[in-house]
């Protein structure tokens, strides 16, 4: 078995209760932190560590921290982005929904780190079974004394909150997730200023995703040098990979950075191949906001090499052969799967989810769904194609956040990759693989 | 504080530090100033939402002469010693901006016609300046019926192109802020909630910063073309406001009262609604002589020329 630092103990029954959880070790890395270590020791092993953050971006986590603007005399804050939300992505409520003492534990060590007094863990709506178990998780963590005041004796004290969204993708962009928290439209702010200077009620602030926090506790009871001894040389540690769509054994997998991206598709430990011994297509890697590939280019980069599941093999080819390892959300696609169709969900998603601030965004993510749509239902023309490579282009790059290149990628690359089969659309009349 | 340099489309100018490229491109003045249809100087945290002043930072500053990765919205990035910003001379500039347009008359009904702010429209000048000549769209237009957003404002969410510059007007000038922006994405719309809710001393003000026609002035629906009637400088001694106005008048009939804009379509100042809506007797006024409107496609008459570059691409 590979080595697995937060699903390992995933499958103990009772682990969401603080004492199965305390059994298997669970909070000695806060009791070996708050009584041994600075907030400074802490932060340096989170930069040796060379922990990237899990929520699609990779920035690395030690220097998000590093810019937390220290000297002004304000509070910060330390927040989690539960927000998770982007299709084909459901590592984090997995992991928060079974082990939520471990993602307490994360941010009690990384608040610390930070001297946030308060922080957050902001939730999807959606997921509204979890706030439950989380907020039970952080009632025996006050009562066990690891949340509170005078943390442990050590003079540190931290209070925790959950705080549900409303239920928009959107509010999982970090700085629309703090007007949400605030109480506000969830609108992305305009940049910069950034969090880490401005950020929750004005004042500094850091948010890292669920996975990122939970890799804390390991870090800091192993230390950041045996954290960066796993994985590849820029992307350390274990990754989460939520893998769905058609291959035998879909779930969400704990992988060392690094495995060869065949092996995750086809040995029985992951996702044990393609279903009824299809033919594997194409892949999404990194959530429905990375650029699609087709099968001969996700085994394989256009150098030949084998593509490995870190944030630097997945990348090679820039985006016109490679993706981007995002989320670590795994779609695959067999050779019965329509591309245009599937493109055409993702759009629909998105045009939904445009909080609508910015032009390109509100305008051309509803423009490209009509058109897929369009296309998909056998009323497309040779036009289309190039009107959604001109949509795509015009919104890439010109909007607030991301989510307007997140829409845009996906259909650009499809159609960098597949557009003989938008083309087939086209001519035919209707979708060629429909029955 | 010393002055810094930065040089928009091979023009240098030296300005306070803090100055956004807008600004700066302001103080030069003429056709490098990029168009702003969410911007307000005077509204705080306006802008960056409708991309229409995307401009390239080719250099960011002398210290780190790097260009900017991605083309950035000059009414929300300020400049830097030593910064070399292209506008018109950037084609991927005007690429863009013509993206831009397109994008925001996509859903636009083009209903100028019989849309009270033709004339002087933002949105039509930006039309004419950078709009395709042939639409590319074939969808249905999102639609929604006018209302009444308050005693005196109508309401026409079809033209809205969402720069919250209304929202930042009611928050910032008035107490109690009673519409904002519902939904999402390209179903958002403004909205009161309860209908008619908008009801303060300053809300015509919303009908002022409005680009385009989605807030009209109720009291003078209808009642003329702009370029029909003829815009005159006045005042009044108002307790409320600056009382400081511009008359728009047909023979001596005040057909309309605004506050008074300056080139930027931005204005002066604020006013109240007594003065813009309840003194439509010109003996209410001192007039103080005829306003020249420089800026507007039909009040400034052909302000555009023939653009060479863009005939051979299908433009005009
Ligand atoms: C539209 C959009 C949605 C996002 N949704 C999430 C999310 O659900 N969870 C998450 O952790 N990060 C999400 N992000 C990324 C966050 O903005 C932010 O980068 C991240 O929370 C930082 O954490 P990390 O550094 O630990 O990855 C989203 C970004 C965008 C643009
Ligand atoms: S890119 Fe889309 S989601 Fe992001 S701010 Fe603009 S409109 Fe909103
Ligand atoms: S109604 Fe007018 S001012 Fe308000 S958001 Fe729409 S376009 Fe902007
Ligand atoms: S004026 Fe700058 S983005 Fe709208």
């Amino acid at each position: 078995m590979a080595t697995q630092i937060l699903l390992n103990n995933i499958e103990v029954p009772g682990l969401t209760g603080i004492e199965v959880y305390r059994k298997l070790g669970g909070y000695a890395a806060v009791e070996k932190v708050l009584k041994t270590m600075t907030p400074d020791e802490v932060s340096a092993e989170v930069k040796k560590s060379g922990l990237r953050g899990r929520g699609g971006a990779g920035f690395p986590a030690g220097m998000k921290w590093s810019f937390l603007d220290r000297k002004v005399d304000k509070p910060r804050y330390f927040i989690c982005n539960f927000d998770e939300s982007e299709p084909g992505t459901f590592k984090d409520r997995h992991l928060g929904s079974l082990n939520p003492h471990l993602l307490i534990e994360g941010m009690i060590l990384g608040s610390f780190a930070l001297g946030a007094r308060t922080s957050y863990i902001y939730i999807r709506g959606e997921l509204f079974y979890i706030l439950n178990i989380l907020e039970k998780a952080i009632d025996e963590a006050y009562r066990s004394g690891y949340l509170g005041e005078n943390i442990l004796n050590s003079g540190y004290s931290l209070d925790l909150h959950c705080h549900p969204g409303g239920g928009a993708y959107i509010c999982g962009e970090e700085t629309a997730l703090i007007e949400s928290l605030e109480g506000k439209r969830g609108n992305p702010r305009i940049k910069p200023p950034f969090p880490a200077v401005v950020g929750l009620y004005g004042c500094p602030t850091v948010v890292n995703n669920v996975e990122t926090i939970a890799n804390l506790p390991w870090i800091l009871q192993n230390g950041g040098d045996a954290y960066a001894a796993l994985g590849t040389q820029s992307s350390k540690g274990t990754k989460l990979i939520s893998a769905c769509g058609h291959i035998r054994k879909p779930g969400v997998y704990e992988v060392e950075m690094g495995l060869p991206v065949e092996e995750f598709i086809y040995s029985d430990q992951y996702c044990g191949g393609i279903r009824n011994g299809n033919k594997l297509k194409a892949v999404i890697a990194g959530g429905s906001s990375v650029p699609v590939l087709p099968a001969e280019l996700i085994l394989r980069t256009d150098r030949g090499e084998q593509r490995l599941l870190s944030y630097e093999s997945l990348s090679v080819g820039g985006f016109e052969s490679g993706t981007m390892l995002g989320s670590g959300g795994f779609i695959v696609l067999d050779e019965t799967a329509c591309i245009v169709k599937n493109l055409l969900t993702f759009a629909r998603f998105y045009h939904h989810e445009s909080c609508g601030q910015c032009s390109p965004c509100r305008e051309g993510t509803g423009w490209m769904e009509k058109i897929l749509q369009r296309i998909e239902n056998g009323r497309g023309t040779s036009k289309d194609i190039d009107l959604l490579v001109h949509i795509s282009k015009h919104i890439e790059g010109n909007t607030i956040c991301p989510l307007g290149d997140a829409a845009a990628w996906p259909v650009a690359s499809a159609i960098r990759h597949f557009r003989q089969e938008f083309e087939d659309h086209v001519k035919l009349q209707k979708c060629p693989l429909s029955r | 504080m010393s002055l810094i340099k930065v040089t928009i489309d091979n023009i240098a100018i030296e300005v306070e530090p803090g100055t956004t490229i807008l600004n700066a491109a302001r103080k030069i003045g003429g056709k490098v100033v990029p168009p702003a249809m969410c911007y307000y100087s005077k509204l705080e945290g306006s802008g960056g939402k409708c991309r229409t002043c995307l401009v390239k930072v080719a250099q960011g500053s002398a210290k780190d002469p790097r260009p900017m990765p991605k083309l950035v919205p000059s009414c929300r990035t300020e400049v830097q010693d030593g910064m070399v910003v292209q506008n018109i001379t950037s084609p991927e500039v005007l690429e863009a901006r013509r993206a831009i347009t397109e994008f925001l008359l996509i859903n636009h009904p083009l209903d100028c016609p019989v849309c009270d702010q033709a004339g002087e429209c933002h949105l039509q000048d930006l039309s004419y300046d950078h709009g395709l000549v042939e639409t590319q769209t074939i969808e249905e237009r999102r639609t929604f019926a006018p209302v009444d957003i308050g005693d005196k404002i109508k309401l026409h969410m079809n033209r809205c192109i969402l720069c919250y510059r209304c929202v930042m007007v009611a928050d910032q000038l008035t107490g109690q802020r009673v519409h904002g922006v519902l939904f999402r994405g390209d179903h958002s719309e403004i909205g009161t909630y309860i209908s008619k809710a908008v009801d303060n001393d300053f809300s015509g003000n919303m009908i002022d910063v409005c680009p385009v026609g989605a807030l009209t002035d109720r009291t003078f629906r209808f009642a003329s073309r702009v370029w029909f009637t003829k815009p005159f400088d006045a005042h009044r001694d108002c307790p409320k406001c600056s009382g400081e106005t511009v008359l728009w008048m047909k023979k001596d009939q005040i057909l309309r009262v605004t506050g008074r804009k300056d080139k930027y379509g931005e204005l002066e100042s604020f006013i109240c609604n007594d003065c813009r809506f309840e003194h439509k007797d010109p003996k209410d006024w001192i007039i103080e002589g005829p306003r020249k409107i420089e800026r507007h496609s039909v009040i400034g008459q052909n302000h555009y020329e023939i653009n060479k570059e863009r005939k051979s691409d299908g433009g005009f």
